[in-house]
């Protein structure tokens, strides 16, 4: 029997495996102390991704609560993702790629014509994953708040310049993250092609998770 | 005291007997300022008022209002959310705030952006270039961790329950108070990602001059900085003036700054093409 090098390090039973298609959503549920792996399968793709409490999912991701709370905007090895009540919702685990972003968004229709035109208007985008998938179980676009882009490399200058710029993840490489309480895990796999943040070729990724 | 108020009508003379009582953190009405710009009318004032230290506002501007804030005392922290008024699912996106504009910092000519590609509110003037994208407000964890307490019914309350608070005045709820941006408290970004704040106590009198591109909602929390390094809760009032202006013409320099921008204020004007 061969060895899936993507299983390496991941301890206890696998729950779930799947891939998630290239410009796909994906949402699952993920209890409390399962960790949830994803891995980057061709490299260079960006997973966008939020998170709610399943308990009360007006209790959700914050960007803003995370970096703050670790006084820097890197999500590294680690990182404890808090919610808007400050609260542990997943802890990074480990993670093959040195740090991820939290502060760049969601590619949305609306925003595609302010970056780049309204040419790029019909083009599919992050935020209609996400809100494809929230709508399954109720929540809209109130429920749009700052996610985390994995894989996704976006320095900021001092002079408060900011971009997406290459990527710093490559085939096979992968983050584990722990979930702290039950959690619902809202996963837009990244269908932009105007940016180098999909190295301009949008790439399936894997999604394990163990408990 | 108790003897006297023992009816209805000692109680209602009581209460009538404080009209007039002048506080620092009031608003007034009808909203008079004598430091209105010098080419705007002084009936086209709409709203003055002093937000207490720890306190909240909530207001409808229409479009082209000026909002102009002052940090008084040279404490005050603005976070503030912003919601389109007529449909308040679409509010400030911070990240395609500094994402579209390739850049984090705010300051004069930049614009706040919402999630549907439009500008919501221009920065017309900035006196403090001290603002921050990244870190929110507090919260009652963090706020019971730092000093005690959070609650809003306590004498140090948190930024988010505030902005609870003030969503609810207009009909919004727990689900609608989305990632804020902070005014005259900044944060700047080391090269390691670091956040250093940017606290001060600045000079007293610093002014921010915002225009809303749409009628919006804005809901200001004036609470310390969630990364204030100080171990006392420290914040002094903000005072908030709008004045009523025009609406943003083709030929606006903040307009056509960038072509980012650019296509924020055409998408703005498609939207009220109607």
């Amino acid at each position: 029997m061969s060895v899936d090098p993507h299983l390496s390090c991941l301890a206890g039973t696998i729950v779930h495996d799947g891939v998630v298609p290239a410009r796909a959503p994906w949402l699952h549920h993920v209890t409390k102390g399962q960790t949830l792996r994803i891995v980057d399968l061709e490299g260079n793709q960006a997973v966008d991704f939020l998170l709610y409490s399943a308990a009360d999912d007006t209790e959700r991701y914050s960007a803003q609560d995370t970096v703050a709370a670790q006084n820097n905007l890197f999500l590294r090895q680690g990182t404890v993702l808090r919610s808007n009540e400050g609260r542990p919702m997943m802890t990074i685990a480990a993670t093959s790629v040195e740090y991820h972003d939290t502060i760049g968004g969601a590619c949305s229709c609306e925003s595609n014509t302010l970056r780049y035109g309204h040419h790029t208007k019909s083009q599919h985008a992050c935020v209609e994953n996400f809100l494809e998938a929230n709508l399954l179980e109720g929540r809209g676009k109130r429920d749009m708040v700052s996610n985390i882009n994995f894989f996704m490399n976006v320095p900021v200058e001092e002079d408060g310049a900011l971009g997406i710029v290459d990527g710093i993840s490559a085939p096979g490489l992968s983050v584990d993250l722990r979930a702290e309480m039950d959690v619902i895990v809202v996963v837009s796999n990244c269908p932009q092609i105007n940016n180098p943040c999909n190295a301009f070729n949008p790439t399936p990724v894997r999604m394990i998770v163990a408990e | 005291m108790t003897e006297a108020l023992s009816n209805p009508l000692a109680a209602r003379d009581h209460a009538r007997g404080q009209a007039g009582t002048v506080v620092e953190a009031m608003p007034i009405l009808p909203p008079v300022a004598n430091d209105l710009p010098a080419d705007v009318q002084a009936d086209a004032i709409l709203w003055e008022e002093t937000i207490a230290a720890g306190g909240y506002a909530s207001r409808r501007l229409p479009r082209g209002g000026r909002l102009r804030l002052i940090d008084l005392k040279g404490d005050a922290c603005a976070s503030m959310l912003i919601f389109n008024a007529e449909m308040p699912t679409e509010r400030l996106n911070v990240a395609d705030t500094v994402k579209i504009q390739w850049n984090a910092y705010l300051g004069a000519g930049k614009l706040l952006l919402s999630d549907m590609g439009r500008v919501l509110i221009s920065i017309l003037e900035d006196g403090a270039a001290t603002h921050d994208t990244f870190c929110g407000t507090s919260n009652a964890a963090s706020n019971s961790a730092k000093y005690g307490n959070g609650a809003n019914s306590g004498p140090t309350p948190n930024g988010r329950d505030r902005f609870l608070l003030g969503v609810a005045k207009h009909g919004l709820q727990r689900r609608d108070v989305h990632p804020c941006v902070n005014l005259f408290k900044g944060t700047r970004i080391e090269a390691d990602g670091a956040i250093t704040p940017q606290i001060g106590p600045f000079e007293p009198g610093r002014s921010v001059i915002l225009r809303a591109e749409m009628e919006v909602i804005i809901v200001i929390a004036n609470c310390p900085h969630v990364l204030d390094p100080r171990e006392d809760w420290t914040v002094t009032p903000l005072r908030a003036t709008a004045w009523r202006g025009p609406i943003t013409a083709e030929d606006d320099a903040i307009r056509n700054a960038t072509p980012e921008g650019l296509r924020a204020f055409q998408n703005v004007e498609d939207y009220f093409r109607r």
